[in-house]
Parts: C-alpha cells; sequence; structure tokens
C-alpha cells in the first residue's frame, strides 16, 4: 500500500490517505479502519430523483466522493475485498447526514482514513498500535509467499501463505477405496489415489494460474506438498510424469524450475501447515517473513509452557496481571497478542489492549509481538485467549483461579 | 362404484397369495415379538405416568389399554391419557368394551333376549349395545342398515389409506376391529363346526383355501391402509361366507333364515353350486353390493370392539423402520387367541412401518427395487447357531519389526495361502530385490506398499483354527500410519504385540511406536496382548536376549495397565516360521517348551458383544463391490444387529438407505450382529452414496447418533495438554479439532479435582478437557484418542 498523505497531530488525530495495490492492502485496511473512525472514499450511489411537477421518481447512479463514519467492517479474506459500512458524515449534493451507506473499498483508488481523539467513545485516535498497523501496511519490503498443499490420501487443503495471511484456497476431499484382500483389489485402490491427484493437480494449477494473473512474482513462488507418509512424493511423481506426457506449459514451467518441494506433515488437516513451516526446506525459504517470526515465536513460547516453569502465561486475566507486576520487562519479556483484539467493536476493549501494549512497551521496557490472527501462529495464539505473555521471572501463581474462569469466558468484555 | 369393488377383490387375492406363502415360510417365528427391550422400558416407565396422570377415577382401565395407547400415541402421555379418559368416560361405554371377553353362546343369548323382534338382523344385540343411548335405535331395521352402510363403504374405498382423516379413520377403524372381533368368536366355533357344515368337498375346499388367503389379509388391514379397504370388504364377505354354517348350531334357530341367505352369498362367491335358491339371487342385479351389505351388518356390532385398537391406521402411516410386511406373524397371534393384547400391539407398529415402507417403495420411480426383509429375530438366529468362537486381533508394533512378514507366514503355514500363489509372491519378490517380503506381501498388497516395502494401510485376512475363527488386522508400524492403526486396533478384541529381537532393533522399537501402539491398544480397551518376539534367528535364539526383552516389556505392560495375565510372551520367527504353527527345530530354540504363536493365540475367550443395543457401526471403507451390488460399505458391528431389508441412517449425513444383501466374513448371510465383520450393500442412491465416508457412522433410525461439535472429556495425558488443535480420532473416524478449554486436572484415584483451570496438563496426569471439533462428527459415549504433530498426547473417554 502506497502512503500518499500523511496529516498525525502529536495528540493522534488526523488523517492518512493510502493507494491500495493489491489484495493483501486489502487485509491492512481491515487492521486499520476501526468503528467510529471517518472513512473518505469513491462511492457509486443511486440517487432517487423526484420531479416537482409530476410526482413521477426517476434513479441514476453518480459517483462520489463519501465520508462515512464507519460502523463496522466485512472483510472476505477470499476475496480480499473489504466493505465498510456506517452513515454518511459529511453532506453533499446527493447525500445527507445520516443515510447509511456501504463503501467498497477498491484496488487503485485512493483512500483516506481519520482518527478523531475525544470522540464521543473517547477514542484513540493514531494509537501507537494504528501507528505500527500503518508502518507495516506501507512497508515497500517485498512480500514472500509461498503456496502449499498439506495433503494425505483422500483430502488436500490448497493454501496460499503470505506475510500475513494463510489463505485456504481450496479444499480438495475424495474418497479413496482402501486396500482390500483378494486378488488385484489394489488396483481400485491405485485407480482411487490416481484419480484423486489428478483432481489436485487441476486444482492447485488453476490456483497458481490466478496468482500468476496478480503478481508477476508469482512465478518463482515454491510450492510445498506436505503429507504424512508418501502422499506428496506420490504425487510429485504424478505431477513430473504429467508435465512430460502432457503439454501443460505451466505444469513444465513448475516442474522445470523445481518449484515443488516435498515436506513431512503427521496430517493432511490443514492445522498442520504448523508443522510445514517448521520444516528446514521453508525456513530457508522464509527466513525472514514476519510468518516465521511468529511461528518461531510461538514455538517457543509453547516450550516455554511446556516447561511449566511459571515464565509462560496465557489468558486476558493472567497476562494483565503480569504486566501490573512488571514482569514483562527488559530481558526476554514478551507481550504476545492477536490482532484481532485490537478489532473490537468496543472502544473500552481496544483501548484495554492498547494500554496493556504500550505499558510494555514505554514502562516495562518490554518486547510486544503483535500476531496476526490469519496466520496459523494467530489462531494457535487465539486458541489461548488472543493473549500470552513470555515473562523476565518466573511467578508460580497468578489471579484466583475463580477469576481466571471468568476472564477466559468473557475474554473480549470490557474490564 | 360396483366397478370398484369387483377390482378391489381381485387385489386382495393376490395380496392373500402372496402372504399365504410366506406364512409357511416363516411360521416359525409367528411367536416372536417384535418390541425391542428398549421399547420395553419405555413402555414400563410410560405405563407408570400415565396411570398417576390419570389418576383415582380411572383405575379400572387396565395396563394393556394403556400401554395399547401409548404405543399408538409414541410415548405420548398426554395424548394417551386424554384418549383413554375420552373411552372411558361413560361407565357404560366402559362396560362394552370389557364385553369382548364373552364366549360367543354367552353372546348368543344375550341377543335373543334383547333383540327378539328383529329376526333378520345378524347378530342386532351388539349394535343395540352400541348405540344403546341413540334416539334412532328404534328404527326399522331394514332402514338401520341402510344408513349405516352408505357412509361406510365409499369411505373405505377413497380415503381408507389417509393418514389424515383421523375421525374418519376411527371410525372405519372401529368397524374393522370390531368385525374381527366377531369373527374371533366364530373362529372358536369353527373348529367344531367345519365337520357339521355338510358343504360339498369341493366347496370346503375351495372355502379352506380362501379362509387361509383371507386369514393373512384380514388382521393386517390395520397397519396397512392402502390395502386395508380391500381386506374389510373381502375379508368380512369371506369370513361370512365360512361362518356362517358353523353360527347356524350356535345361534338360535330364530335367525336361521339369514344364515341361509349368507349360505347363498357364499355359494355365489366361490362358484359352488350347493343351494336351491341360488338362482333368485343370481337374478338380483347387485349381487355384489349386497353381499357386501350384508357383511357390514355383521361387522356391526362395533361394542365388542376392543377400544385400543381404534388410532392405529393413523399413527402407523407415520414411521418406516422395516421395509416389508410380515402379517402373518400378527395374524397367528391372533389366530392362537392365546397372546396377550399388549404383546400383539407390540408387533403391530414395527409391521405398519414395513407396510408402509412397502407401498413407498412401490410408488418411487428411481428405485423400483424391493427389498423384502424376512423380519428374522436376528438375537434368536444368533442363538441358534453354534459356531466357532470369532476374534479380531490386531497386529502392532514398531515399524519393520516384522508384523506383515510374520502374519504372512501364519496364512502360509496354516494354508490360508496356497502354495502357487506364495510362489508368486516369491518371484515378484525377487524380481523387486526384496526377497525377504515375499510373506509380507500376502498382506501388504498395495502397490506402494510393496514398491517401499512398508505397511501403509490396515490389511485384513481371516483364517480359522480348530477352535477359533481368527480375522488379522495388519497394522502399519510407521508413525505416519497411526491414524490407520487406530482403525484397526478399534476393531480388535486383542493384540499382538511383534518385537524386533536382534540387537539394538528392540530398544529403538520401545522408543518409537512399540510404546506408543501399546499404550494405544491399552487405551481403546484392548486388555489381551500377545508379545511374540520375533527375529529370534538373528539372535541365535539367545535365551538371555528373550528373557531381557521378556521383563523390559513386562514392566511397561503393566504400568500401561495390561493385567499380567493378559500377557505372554512367545519367542519366533516369521521369516523361518519357527514357533509360530510348529515348534522350532532350531537346537538353540530347544530352550522354550511353551506355546508356539498359534496356541497362543487360540486360547478361547468369547467375547461378549452388545447384541441388543441400538446399531452401530463405523464405516471402515466404501467401494463399489460389483455391478450387482455397486454400492457397498464394510466395517465392524460395534453394536446391535442388522437384516437384509433393515433401514439404516449413516450419520453425520443423516442419508438413509436399506440393506440390500449382507457379508458375513465374504459368506452371504441374512442377517449379522455386533462383533461380525460385514459388507453390506445398500440399496442407495449415487449421490447419496458419494457423500458416504470412511469413518461415518451406521446407526438404526429410531435411534440415531448425534453429531456434536464439542464434547467434554476425560483423558489421560501422555504429553503437555494445552489449548490446541489436534486430530480427534475415534475409531476409524478422525476429525481435526481443538483443545478448547482445560476444565481440570483431577485425581488419579478417586477423580477429584486437584487443580482448576490449570495452564498446562502434564504428561501422565488426567484432565477433564473440552475439546472442540472443526465440523460436527457423530460421536458418542466411547474412547477417544488425541493426537497432535503426529504424536498420540492423550486418551481417554467422552463424559
Amino acid at each position: 500500500m502506497r502512503l500518499v498523505k500523511r496529516h498525525i497531530e502529536p495528540d493522534g488525530s488526523g488523517s492518512v490517505t493510502l493507494y491500495p495495490e493489491e489484495p493483501e492492502d486489502m487485509w491492512h485496511a481491515h487492521n486499520l479502519i476501526r468503528p467510529t473512525d471517518l472513512l473518505t472514499a469513491p462511492a457509486i450511489r443511486r440517487v432517487t430523483s423526484e420531479s416537482a411537477s409530476t410526482g413521477s421518481t426517476s434513479s441514476h447512479r453518480v459517483h462520489v466522493n463519501l465520508t462515512i463514519r464507519v460502523k463496522s467492517l466485512d472483510f472476505d479474506p477470499q476475496a480480499g475485498q473489504l466493505h465498510v459500512s456506517g452513515r454518511v458524515a459529511r453532506e453533499n449534493k446527493h447525500t445527507k447526514i445520516g443515510q447509511h451507506h456501504t463503501l467498497d473499498l477498491e484496488l487503485n483508488r485512493n483512500f483516506t482514513l481519520t482518527k478523531e481523539v475525544e470522540g464521543k467513545d473517547g477514542e484513540q485516535g493514531w494509537d501507537s498500535v494504528a501507528k505500527e498497523q500503518l508502518e507495516e501496511a506501507t512497508n515497500p519490503q517485498k512480500k514472500a509467499e509461498i503456496v502449499a498443499v498439506v495433503m494425505e490420501e483422500g483430502l488436500a487443503n490448497i493454501c496460499f501463505v503470505t506475510q500475513y495471511q494463510t489463505l485456504l484456497r481450496q479444499k480438495v476431499a475424495m474418497k479413496v477405496n482402501r486396500k482390500r484382500d483378494g486378488a488385484g483389489r489394489s488396483a481400485k485402490h491405485d485407480k482411487g489415489v490416481g484419480k484423486f491427484f489428478k483432481t489436485v493437480l487441476d486444482t492447485l494449477l488453476r490456483q497458481v494460474e490466478g496468482l500468476i494473473e496478480q503478481t508477476e512474482e508469482a512465478k518463482t513462488i515454491p510450492i510445498l506438498l506436505a503429507s504424512p507418509g508418501f502422499t506428496a512424493a506420490g504425487f510429485l511423481r504424478y505431477a513430473s510424469e504429467r508435465a512430460f506426457a502432457t503439454g501443460e506449459k505451466l505444469l513444465q514451467s513448475l516442474v522445470k524450475r523445481k518449484a515443488f518441494v516435498v515436506v513431512h506433515s503427521s496430517a493432511g488437516h490443514l492445522y498442520s501447515l504448523n508443522e510445514v513451516l517448521k520444516s528446514p526446506e521453508v525456513r530457508v525459504k522464509l527466513k525472514d517473513t514476519k510468518y516465521a517470526r511468529e511461528t518461531r515465536l510461538m514455538n517457543e513460547f509453547f516450550e516455554m509452557l511446556r516447561k511449566d516453569d511459571g515464565r509462560a502465561w496465557y489468558g486476558p486475566k493472567e497476562v494483565e496481571a503480569a504486566v501490573e507486576e512488571g514482569a514483562v520487562g527488559r530481558g526476554g519479556g514478551k507481550l504476545i497478542i492477536t490482532n484481532s483484539l485490537f478489532r473490537n467493536q468496543d472502544v473500552a476493549t481496544r483501548r484495554r489492549w492498547v494500554r496493556l501494549v504500550d505499558r510494555v512497551r514505554k514502562e516495562s521496557g518490554g518486547d510486544v509481538r503483535i500476531l496476526s490472527s490469519d496466520h496459523e501462529s494467530g489462531k494457535r495464539l487465539e486458541g489461548l485467549g488472543g493473549i500470552a505473555a513470555i515473562l523476565t521471572y518466573p511467578i508460580v501463581d497468578l489471579g484466583d483461579p475463580e477469576e481466571e474462569q471468568v476472564a477466559v469466558v468473557n475474554g473480549n468484555d470490557p474490564p | 362404484m360396483s366397478k370398484h369393488r369387483i377390482k378391489s377383490v381381485a387385489l386382495e387375492d393376490d395380496y392373500a397369495d402372496d402372504y399365504y406363502e410366506d406364512d409357511e415360510d416363516q411360521s416359525g417365528y409367528v411367536e416372536e415379538d417384535g418390541m425391542t427391550a428398549e421399547d420395553q422400558e419405555r413402555l414400563r416407565v410410560a405405563t407408570v405416568q400415565a396411570r398417576n396422570t390419570l389418576g383415582q377415577g380411572f383405575t379400572s382401565i387396565t395396563d394393556k389399554e394403556i400401554q395399547d395407547a401409548l404405543w399408538h400415541y409414541y410415548y405420548d402421555i398426554s395424548k394417551s391419557v386424554s384418549y383413554l379418559k375420552n373411552k372411558h368416560t361413560p361407565s357404560q361405554s366402559k362396560q362394552d368394551k370389557t364385553r369382548p371377553a364373552k364366549t360367543g353362546s354367552q353372546l348368543a343369548v344375550h341377543h335373543q333376549a334383547v333383540k327378539e323382534p328383529n329376526i333378520h338382523h345378524l347378530l342386532p344385540s351388539t349394535a343395540k349395545d352400541f348405540f344403546w343411548d341413540s334416539p334412532w335405535l328404534n328404527i326399522p331395521f331394514h332402514r338401520q342398515a341402510e344408513i349405516r352402510i352408505e357412509p361406510v363403504f365409499p369411505r373405505l374405498g377413497l380415503l381408507g389409506g389417509s393418514s389424515t382423516g383421523e375421525g374418519k379413520m376411527s371410525k372405519i377403524a372401529a368397524l374393522a376391529a370390531k368385525r374381527r372381533l366377531k369373527e374371533k368368536e366364530n373362529e372358536k366355533q369353527r373348529g367344531a363346526a367345519t365337520h357339521t357344515s355338510g358343504l360339498p368337498e369341493d366347496t370346503a375346499s375351495g372355502l379352506s383355501k380362501l379362509r387361509i388367503a383371507t386369514s393373512h389379509t384380514l388382521y393386517p388391514h390395520k397397519e396397512h391402509p392402502l390395502r386395508s379397504r380391500h381386506d374389510l370388504q373381502s375379508a368380512s364377505r369371506i369370513d361370512q361366507t365360512q361362518e356362517t354354517p358353523p353360527k347356524g348350531d350356535a345361534l338360535p334357530p330364530s335367525r336361521q333364515q339369514g344364515k341361509d341367505k349368507r349360505t347363498e352369498d357364499n355359494h355365489q362367491l366361490n362358484g359352488s353350486q350347493s343351494g336351491a335358491n341360488v338362482a333368485d339371487m343370481r337374478a338380483k342385479p347387485s349381487m355384489f353390493a349386497r353381499t357386501l351389505m350384508i357383511s357390514c351388518d355383521t361387522a356391526l356390532p362395533l361394542s365388542s370392539r376392543p377400544p385400543t385398537l381404534l388410532p392405529e391406521p393413523v399413527i402407523s402411516s407415520f414411521d418406516f423402520l422395516k421395509p416389508s410386511p410380515d402379517d402373518i406373524v400378527l395374524k397367528a397371534q391372533n389366530f392362537k387367541g392365546s397372546k396377550t393384547s399388549t404383546s400383539s400391539k407390540q408387533q403391530k407398529p414395527a409391521k405398519a412401518k414395513e407396510s408402509i415402507t412397502n407401498s413407498m417403495e412401490n410408488l418411487s420411480v428411481v428405485e423400483p427395487e424391493t427389498i423384502k426383509s424376512k423380519n428374522l429375530d436376528v438375537l434368536a438366529e444368533y442363538k441358534k447357531v453354534e459356531r466357532k468362537n470369532a476374534a479380531n486381533f490386531v497386529v502392532i508394533g514398531h515399524v519393520d519389526s516384522g508384523k506383515s512378514t510374520l502374519m504372512g507366514r501364519l496364512l502360509f503355514d496354516l494354508k490360508a495361502i496356497d502354495e502357487r500363489t506364495m510362489q508368486n509372491y516369491k518371484e515378484e519378490a525377487e524380481k523387486m530385490g526384496r526377497g525377504s517380503f515375499a510373506f509380507a506381501w500376502v498382506l501388504d498388497q498395495g502397490t506402494e506398499e510393496r514398491a517401499r516395502g512398508v505397511t501403509i494401510d490396515i490389511a485384513t485376512h481371516k483364517f480359522q483354527t480348530e477352535r477359533t475363527s481368527f480375522t488379522i488386522l495388519d497394522a502399519p508400524g510407521h508413525r505416519d500410519f497411526v491414524p490407520n492403526m487406530i482403525g484397526g486396533a478399534s476393531q480388535a478384541d486383542f493384540a499382538v504385540l511383534v518385537i524386533d529381537a536382534s540387537p539394538s532393533a528392540f530398544e529403538a522399537g520401545l522408543r518409537g511406536q512399540t510404546k506408543e501402539h501399546a499404550l494405544l491398544v491399552r487405551s481403546m480397551g484392548l486388555a489381551k496382548i500377545v508379545v511374540a518376539v520375533n527375529k529370534m534367528d538373528r539372535t541365535d535364539w539367545s535365551k538371555e536376549r528373550f528373557q531381557d526383552i521378556k521383563q523390559q516389556m513386562l514392566a511397561f505392560l503393566t504400568t500401561a495397565g495390561f493385567k499380567s495375565e493378559n500377557i505372554s510372551f512367545v519367542p519366533c520367527s516369521g521369516l523361518q516360521g519357527d514357533n509360530i504353527l510348529t515348534r522350532s527345530r532350531a537346537p538353540q530354540a530347544a530352550w522354550y517348551n511353551g506355546p508356539t504363536l498359534v496356541e497362543e493365540l487360540d486360547t478361547p475367550e468369547p467375547v461378549n458383544h452388545a447384541l441388543e443395543k441400538p446399531l452401530r457401526m463405523t464405516l471402515d471403507d466404501t467401494f463399489h463391490d460389483s455391478v450387482q451390488n455397486p454400492f457397498s460399505v464394510s466395517g465392524r458391528i460395534e453394536a446391535g444387529s442388522l437384516q437384509v431389508g433393515d433401514q439404516i441412517v449413516v450419520m453425520p449425513s443423516g442419508i438413509k438407505a436399506f440393506i440390500r444383501s449382507i457379508r458375513v466374513d465374504d459368506e452371504p448371510s441374512d442377517w449379522a450382529v455386533a462383533g461380525q465383520n460385514v459388507i453390506l450393500s445398500l440399496s442407495i442412491t449415487e449421490a447419496d452414496f458419494d457423500q458416504i465416508n470412511i469413518g461415518n457412522m451406521l446407526c438404526n433410525p429410531a435411534f440415531p447418533v448425534e453429531n456434536v461439535s464439542s464434547f467434554t472429556a476425560k483423558v489421560l495425558a501422555f504429553d503437555h495438554l494445552m489449548p490446541m488443535p489436534l486430530d480427534v480420532h475415534k475409531g476409524r473416524l478422525h476429525i481435526p479439532g481443538r483443545i478448547s478449554r482445560l476444565a481440570a486436572v483431577l485425581n488419579k484415584v478417586d477423580d477429584s479435582v486437584v487443580k482448576k483451570k490449570p495452564q498446562v496438563v502434564h504428561p501422565g496426569s488426567i484432565a477433564r478437557i473440552v475439546v472442540e471439533l472443526d465440523e460436527p462428527a457423530p460421536i458418542e459415549a466411547g474412547r477417544i484418542i488425541l493426537r497432535a504433530n503426529g504424536e498420540t498426547v492423550a486418551a481417554g473417554h467422552l463424559e
């Protein structure tokens, strides 16, 4: 996303104008835009006019620049579309204040986002988290993308892994006959596997084709084939054989540049992707991406939790208590938080988490990592209540267990 | 109108013939009542509740009546109670209901006393009883008859099968039931009367034929709405014709005239020439209608009808449990008269369902095929047959410990594999440079399996010893295929753990899948384990090595929860064939004089299966078997029983299908019970079949497994547990989910809560956890295995 104009006051109020270039920018916009913000974007609105003399109505569409006060967001990660609905905040020729409108943000069209301080809900404006997200969104660093196929016999999940998201593009589920005793029965199994491979490869090529249409870079992305046992290897063999047997150009080019990498996973379900990304083959390719860092961080956290030495804690109440004690500080203290907490509809809740982040950063001097909830690691974190912390020193017991129970159940409620 | 009736008669005859044949076949099962244990229990509980609801005012109602009512209202207590109250409120009508108990002669006396003037009327007294409070009772007889007949027949003809016309139906049913009761009385008299009837021989035989036909169609008409009208007409008509002569003896002479008239009708119907006045009767144009009218007259004594039979036709229209009718059973019950009304009622709903299903199938365009259930009592059948013990065992162990080879050798030695096939395998294996794998190829049939020399999926094979028929489930040892191994172990009764005794291989195995597999089979509830210490030839049959392994394994297995008396050790060599079927001939192995592997397997230990429970079967595989049986599923029945013609429902999709054929251990069968390995051929559409997957649960439609999206389980942790994604395994079912909450860590001894809401559960502790599934799955109480990242992290059972 390109930053067109940035005008943020020291107190946090102000506006930025952004120019989204690719589908993933919509994901950034989704994180930046929050309810009660003002959003200005080009829109098409149908205007109905009534003729004064006869009372007959006619409607026509007009292109206008509309400013709305955001009420809710609807993000479709598969299509990379963001719909922002709210009420018109600035009057113009065609619309009145208070009328409802849903803005569909489009690629290659500027939009302006204004955040206010001391709105009627005590909005914080461009707080530290929002600023960080803005930095991230406008970072022109080249993004690494991989395509991963996590499969087992009869099931394949084709996903795109980007810096910030894991997108499940398509799931292929087929029945593959099991081997049966008796002569020639395994032929059915072989036939079933062959059919399964064909379907998966067809689907995969279609997806990759679509990806290449979007960005030229996609021509160099690696394709990971992960499975337990020998399914992935078998699939690679099938793909190579087919590349030689048929004249499919895309497939041939993929095979030629050795785009396929076979890795091991323990199951064909989507969450096994996490294992895939741990594998050395992938680590080399994704070395310094945000995703790799996040995955590493979560693995580190889980490792500490296993040890149960009192330095790894999760859950909103526990982490807040730990921060209160100053245990998330200099020298290894890490606050891990998913960005979905900052997308909360409720301003007060959002403020609660922003304050926690600021406190760790500024007062304790600890490290704060905001994980994408659309990644596998972020999902694992969400399973823990969306927030976790690695402490600088061990704490044996945090809080009252009864209170914890409430905290986990109402994790997202205002304090 | 008359045309319609004639048609009906013809139809009825067809039916009659059909069921006649059936009766011959099935007379053995006549006494079985179709009520399951659950039903009986439910009925009993509901009866008590209904009795309470009825209160003091209705103590006169018998349990049977309540149960009948409950049955017909599907245990809806409030409906049953209101029905009973309605029935029993006028004490007078209550009396009427008790009348059926009266004998024919009593009835006859009663008739005389009450209805002396109506000489032409047949059994008028009962009609009077029924309409005792009707203001129009004194209308002359001929008019009475007119009034009743007109509404009755059109209704029967046009609406008889309707399941919606409850009010009308009940009247029809009332007539029908009453008529049946009357026939019952007549039957009693018939035995003696047939001898004195004096009919010509040929007529008698014709009659008896007809009578048998009638007997099949007569009683089921309640459950068979579509057919009931024919039954009603023809049955009453024909029965009359037979019953009249005997009745003549029992009835007072004053009614002799009416009797004669009907005898004539009878002869008309049967085409026999017996009476002189036949000619006049024939001359009348509406002979048929007349016959029917008279028969209706006969049916009039409504009061004698047991009241509880009323709602049957309406209710029976709803359920489709069993596909094909077996009216004979019911008929025979009534025939014997020894059955209590409750037990006869127990039979009815099932049959009703069948008959309707049948008619539905006949209507269906897509599936013209009808599957006739033989309506066996499967459990009785099962008990009848003397059979060998049957046992499934799973072969487990670390990868490359020689599981498949050992089993291949065992099958070869037992001649379950013929010499030529084995020779083929040997040649092929040599060709691929894997000569030592020849025996494994008996079970490793897959292309990939042979190419890589690794078992990937469960292979099954059968063999028999003198006492037991076994099914081998050869599990893969590779860690990636533990899900397959779990699927196989879930079908087993005991386990054979194969251990590689060769130097350092045992130690490697113990760290690997030897341990995991043993833990898994234990947590799946398998109690007996036979440890085959394999590849003894590589250690030169070292006794020390064997003892060392035995000690280590014994210590491990006992801590895993196996009882020491259920663990046995056999040193053997799969490749050489020592101590498998025959004792080792190697001089170094002389120290071992225990049982061989086969002898050890063959210690009979009959396993009890939940035969009485509702049907449960996890699908092992779904496949196209042959052109005749395109839609086949296989698996082991976990609970309950099934037979050809049964309807089943497959969860989680809820797709219903009928069972077309059953193969038990590759032999065709009409039924199967829990514990048997079956292949079922289903009657189902292609589209539906595609939605059935491995791991789905096949159930009885009346008691399906519910789909759950989250459950609480008590588990033993093998690894650290925290909120995390994992795989849930239940037999062949294998679905992604996640631990959403760690509820508590529990005390190992008494299950008391040690710590609420732990952050992490440590290995070896017992915890209560909440698991959420990505998509709803048919999981009910039972053992589950939780795996994450290729390792078993916990095992336990649902709470």
